[in-house]
């Protein structure tokens, strides 16, 4: 009987406000009001959690782990970095 | 994007498992990787399904309200252990409902310890403390493994595993300074247990033809006789502290090699209880084909709720 299968969805747990939602994993549910309550059970029965959210796994767009040009850093970005600057913490005057 | 062989991708694959960055499920694969995982995590996802029963039993009879508590959260715990793994296993490409179908028709396999009876309380103190014991080696070491998702559910599910450790133990050191007939009670399933639990590790290596690919590609990073040896290592100590013994009377301590001698249990009946011809097999799978049809109504009340929200 094909009835234990329903959709899936991708769930997000917030364990205090000021912190991210981090991805925790995923449940089975046949809608998301339903989501969330197998959310809660599945991921906050034990530690700290302010807020969930659930996702329809099928909604998320991904990146493919077999593209590698996607992240390709082909230039060098290091000027992006704050370590890529060597300025002083004080300078002379220049002598004019 | 070229198309890479076969071997480039093997290649590419085994590098990246030997420096230990782990494989995602978009990543290519190869096919004995990929069936050797649903196998596995499919028989993992079982054996939580299952292991609720011996301990579920219990739940009404457990000595105190407290008790009864931990033992609810502990069974809830394997439900979702269960869940977890099933979707672990998904993302590999077979589904929940297909595991869930070859369970019960009984064609799946699970672990052995499972299949064994819980006539009395001091079983479910024993499977808390030795079984769990055991079973948090086996995933602590597959947390390490190199399947993204299923090293992720590993490290969650062994987090809660040391609760379990913990009620139980507590639940046998309550009995090991009780009145001479509970300490009997305790050291009876331990003696029942004991060989169970060796077992639960798997066949001995040299039995265990598919070792070395496992370990190449990271599937494990124990062999099914190093984890047994941990846990005796750990375990038999932890057993003797409270004055109550194994039923083996070669477990020594052997200074020289550092570890626990043991003897071997009964790999025949590893095998005859892994295939179905366990003490408790058929009563185990019984029980879940019923609460299977016993709540079919609630999945169909789900469905057609969710019917309903989506046409409106």
């Amino acid at each position: 009987m094909s009835d234990t299968q329903w959709e899936t969805y991708e769930v997000f747990h917030q364990s205090r406000r000021g912190r991210p939602h981090e991805h925790v994993g995923s449940v089975h549910a046949p809608d998301p009001e339903m989501a969330l309550q197998m959310a809660r059970d599945q991921f906050a029965r034990r530690l700290d959690c302010v807020s969930l959210w659930v996702v329809r796994s099928s909604d998320i767009a991904q990146t493919d782990y077999q593209d590698p040009n996607f992240f390709s850093q082909v230039f060098d970005k290091s000027y992006r970095d704050p370590k890529a600057f060597d300025a002083p913490a004080r300078t002379e005057p220049a002598e004019s | 994007m070229t198309e890479k062989s076969h071997n480039e991708q093997l290649t590419e694959f085994e590098a990246r498992v030997a420096r230990g960055d782990k494989v995602e499920p978009g990543d290519w694969m190869p096919d004995e990787y990929r069936q050797n995982l649903i196998r596995m995590i499919g028989q993992h996802a079982h054996s939580e399904i299952v292991g609720q029963l011996p301990e579920g039993k219990w739940i009404p009879y457990a000595p105190g309200f407290r008790r009864k508590l931990t033992l609810v959260a502990k069974v809830q715990d394997e439900a979702g252990h269960g869940q977890l793994l099933y979707r672990a296993a998904e993302t590999l490409g077979k589904s929940r409902e297909e595991m869930i179908d070859e369970l019960l028709a009984g064609k799946a396999k699970y672990s052995n310890v499972f299949n064994y009876p819980t006539p009395t309380w001091a079983d479910v103190g024993v499977i808390g403390w030795l079984v769990d014991t055991a079973a948090v080696i086996n995933q602590s070491m597959l947390a390490q493994g190199s399947y993204g998702p299923y090293a992720r559910a590993m490290k969650r599910i062994c987090y809660e595993e040391s609760f379990h450790i913990k009620q139980g133990y507590d639940a046998i050191v309550a009995l090991a300074k009780g009145t001479p007939a509970q300490r009997a009670m305790a050291q009876d399933a331990i003696h029942r247990w004991w060989y169970p639990t060796l077992m639960m590790s798997g066949p001995p290596d040299k039995a265990s033809p598919h070792t070395e690919k496992a370990m190449r590609w990271r599937i494990k990073t124990k062999t099914n006789d190093q984890v047994r040896q941990e846990f005796v290592d750990l375990i038999v100590p932890q057993i003797r502290a409270l004055g109550l013994d194994v039923p083996d009377r070669d477990c020594v301590y052997d200074e020289a090699a550092g570890h626990y001698r043991f003897t071997q249990p009964d790999w025949e009946e590893l095998k005859r209880v892994i295939n179905g011809d366990g003490p408790m097999n058929k009563e185990r799978l019984d029980v879940r084909r019923r609460s299977h049809e016993e709540g079919r109504w609630v999945r169909e009340a789900l469905a057609a709720k969710a019917k309903r929200a989506n046409a409106a």
